[in-house]
C-alpha cells in the first residue's frame, strides 16, 4: 500500500510552502491563461513570455493542492529560459512520468506508453512520480502543464 | 418524552454490510453520505429478490411475472409518495436522480411556460444542478437569473425577498444546503413565491434522507430528491409535483411508455405520472428506493433527525474544543439550524491534502467544490473538506475524523 511520504516528498513540500515565480505579468506582452481542475476546484493563473522562441517570463497565480502548487512551482523553474522545444521535451517527459497505462478495449494488455527521450532529465520534477500510485491526483500534477500548453499555444498563435 | 425510541446506531451498523470492510488495514469511518449513503441490506436483498423472482419488464406482458413486475414498481411509488406526504401515488415521477427531476422542471415546464425577461429566483448556496439547467434556459429564452444573498453564518438573506420575488416567474431553492447543511426556512419562501404569483420548485436531496418530509405542508408546486443518498441504489430519484402543475407540463423525455397511442401524425401523452417516464424505467431502482423508505420509515424519521442533531452537535463541539480556532466550520452554529454536515478548512492546508491523510485511517471525507462554485465564492474559499453523518455513524466516527485532523497537522507540521 502507498504511504503519504511516496506522495508527500520534502521536496514537494518545499515548493508548497516557498512556492516558486508566484505573481503576474503585464498582458501583453505575457499571456495569460486560466486552468482549472473540476474535480478538486483548484484554480491556475499562468503567465507567458515568449520571445524568440525562448519562455522568457513566467508567474503563477491561483490556488491549489500542495500537488498542483508545488507542481506548477517546479514547472516553473524547469520551463524559464529554455527554448520552446525544450519545454516541449519537458512536458512530454513529465506527462510520460504521470501515464497510467490504460487498458485497451480488445482486453489483449495496455496501451503503448508515451515513449520519452530518455536524455530529458526532470530533475526536481521526479519528486512527483509518487503521485501515480495516487491516481485522482494525477490531474492535480498535470494542471499546470496542461495550461502551460494553451498559454504558449496562444502565445505563439498555434491554436 | 418524544414518543419513540432513540437510534440503536450499533445494531444499524450491522445491517450496512459495507461497514464490516477494511480499509488501509482498519475499520472504514464513512463520513460522505451527503455525496451517496451507504445501503442496508435490506435494500440489496429487495433489488436481488426482485431479479431473481420476478424480473420483466413492466406494464405489457400479461403474464405473472410481468404483474408481479409492475406492482413491485408501483408499490415502491406509492411506498416513495408516502414517505414524503405526497396525497397521490400520480404525484411522484420516477426520474434518474434529482438532476434530472430539475432539468425535467426547467427544461419541460420551464420552457413552455418561461419567456425573454422572465426572472427565476435562485439562492446563492444552490447545487449546480439548480442551476445551470437555468443557465442554459437564460442563454436559449433570455430569462433573468436573480440570487438570494447568503450571509457570512449561512443563512440565506431574506432583507431583499420582497423585492426579487416581485415580478419572477420562479422560485427554485434548496431546502436544506449540501455544503453547509444549513436549513432553509422552506415556507416562507414558498410564500413569497406564490405571493408573488411565481412557481416554488424545492431540491430537498439532502432534505428528504435526514429530515421527515411533508411536501403538502410545505405547498410548493415541484420538489426534487435522489435515492441514492437516501440509503437507496442510485440511478432513481424522483420529482413530486401538484397535478396542476404536472398535468401543465408538457412531456421531457418522450419514446415509449410515456404515450397513449402514437400514429404517423403524432402522439397522445399518457397519464401521470407514466408521462413522464419515458422507456424502461429502473424497476430494480425503484424497488430498492421503496426498500430504503421503508428502512427510514421502521427508524422513525423523527428519531433519525434527533440522532443527526445530537451527533452534529457532539461533532461542533468536539472539533472546535480540539482545533479552536485552526479549525473554520462553515455555516450556522447552532445544531438545530442545520443537518449533519460539515464543512471545514484547517488553517491553509489545502482540503484535498487534508482528506488525503484521512483516507490513510480509513476517513472518507469528501474535499472540493461540492458542486456549489457560487457559494464557494460567498464563503471566500476555493474548496472545503465536508464530514457528513447519517444513520450509521455514532461518536467513535467523529472521534477517528478529530484524530485524522490531527494526523493531518502533523503529517504537514502545521
Amino acid at each position: 500500500m502507498p504511504g503519504l511520504e511516496d506522495l508527500y516528498r520534502e521536496i514537494i513540500l518545499d515548493h508548497y510552502r516557498s512556492p516558486r515565480n508566484r505573481g503576474e505579468l503585464p498582458v501583453p506582452p505575457a499571456t495569460r491563461v486560466e486552468g482549472f481542475n473540476p474535480l478538486c476546484g483548484d484554480e491556475i493563473v499562468l503567465y507567458v513570455q515568449v520571445r524568440d522562441g525562448v519562455v522568457e517570463d513566467l508567474k503563477i497565480a491561483g490556488q491549489g493542492c500542495s500537488i498542483s502548487q508545488s507542481s506548477a512551482s517546479m514547472m516553473s523553474s524547469a520551463v524559464k529560459g529554455k527554448t520552446l522545444d525544450e519545454v516541449q521535451e519537458l512536458t512530454r517527459a513529465f506527462k510520460g512520468m504521470m501515464s497510467i497505462h490504460e487498458q485497451s478495449l480488445d482486453g489483449e494488455g495496455e496501451t503503448a506508453p508515451i515513449e520519452v527521450d530518455p536524455a530529458v532529465k526532470l530533475g526536481d520534477l521526479e519528486a512527483l512520480r509518487g503521485v501515480v500510485k495516487f491516481p485522482v491526483r494525477i490531474k492535480c500534477a498535470t494542471l499546470s502543464w496542461n495550461t502551460l500548453a494553451q498559454a504558449i499555444d496562444e502565445a505563439t498563435g498555434t491554436d | 418524552m418524544t414518543g419513540h425510541d432513540p437510534l440503536d446506531v450499533a445494531a444499524i451498523k450491522k445491517d450496512f454490510p459495507i461497514l464490516d470492510r477494511e480499509v488501509r488495514g482498519g475499520r472504514l469511518v464513512y463520513l460522505d453520505s451527503a455525496n451517496t449513503s451507504q445501503k442496508p441490506r435490506a435494500v440489496l436483498e429487495a433489488m436481488e429478490t426482485y431479479y431473481e423472482r420476478c424480473n420483466a419488464n413492466v406494464h405489457r406482458g400479461t403474464y405473472q411475472i410481468a404483474e408481479e413486475a409492475t406492482n413491485a414498481l408501483e408499490g415502491a411509488r406509492a411506498t416513495v409518495a408516502r414517505f414524503i406526504g405526497a396525497r397521490s401515488p400520480k404525484e411522484l415521477v420516477l426520474t434518474k436522480n434529482a438532476t434530472e427531476a430539475l432539468n425535467l422542471v426547467a427544461k419541460a415546464w420551464g420552457r413552455a411556460n418561461l419567456r425573454e425577461g422572465d426572472a427565476v429566483v435562485l439562492t446563492e448556496l444552490e447545487h449546480h444542478a439548480n442551476i445551470v439547467p437555468w443557465h442554459q434556459l437564460h442563454d436559449e429564452l433570455g430569462i433573468e437569473l436573480r440570487w438570494i444573498p447568503v450571509t457570512a453564518d449561512g443563512h440565506v438573506d431574506l432583507t431583499d425577498l420582497d423585492r426579487l420575488v416581485d415580478g419572477a416567474k420562479v422560485v427554485s431553492f434548496a431546502a436544506m444546503s449540501n455544503v453547509l447543511g444549513t436549513l432553509l426556512p422552506v415556507e416562507r419562501l414558498v410564500g413569497a413565491a406564490h405571493d408573488a404569483g411565481a412557481i416554488a420548485v424545492i431540491d430537498a436531496s439532502q432534505y428528504v434522507p435526514h429530515v421527515g418530509t411533508d411536501v403538502q405542508a410545505w405547498g410548493a408546486d415541484f420538489v426534487a430528491f435522489t435515492g441514492h443518498k437516501m440509503l437507496g441504489p442510485t440511478g432513481i430519484g424522483a420529482l413530486w409535483g401538484t397535478e396542476a402543475i404536472l398535468d401543465a407540463t408538457p412531456p421531457f423525455l418522450t419514446g415509449g411508455e410515456m404515450i397513449l397511442n402514437v400514429t404517423k401524425e403524432g402522439f397522445t401523452v399518457n397519464e401521470l405520472p407514466w408521462k413522464f417516464e419515458a422507456g424502461t424505467p429502473p424497476i430494480a431502482e425503484a424497488v430498492g428506493l421503496g426498500a430504503a423508505a421503508d428502512y427510514l420509515t421502521g427508524l422513525g424519521m423523527e428519531a433519525v433527525r434527533e440522532h443527526e442533531v445530537s451527533l452534529t452537535a457532539y461533532a461542533l463541539r468536539t472539533l472546535t474544543d480540539r482545533f479552536g480556532d485552526d479549525l473554520r466550520i462553515h455555516g450556522p452554529s447552532e445544531p438545530a439550524e442545520r443537518g449533519g454536515v460539515l464543512s471545514f478548512e484547517y488553517r491553509d492546508l489545502h482540503p484535498h491534502d487534508l482528506t488525503q491523510v484521512f483516507d490513510q485511517h480509513g476517513v472518507c471525507v469528501r474535499a472540493g467544490h461540492h458542486c456549489a462554485k457560487p457559494l464557494m465564492r460567498v464563503l471566500g474559499a476555493a474548496a472545503t473538506a465536508r464530514a457528513s453523518l447519517y444513520v450509521y455513524n455514532d461518536e467513535a466516527d467523529v472521534d477517528a475524523l478529530a484524530d485524522a485532523i490531527g494526523e493531518a497537522a502533523d503529517f504537514f507540521a502545521l
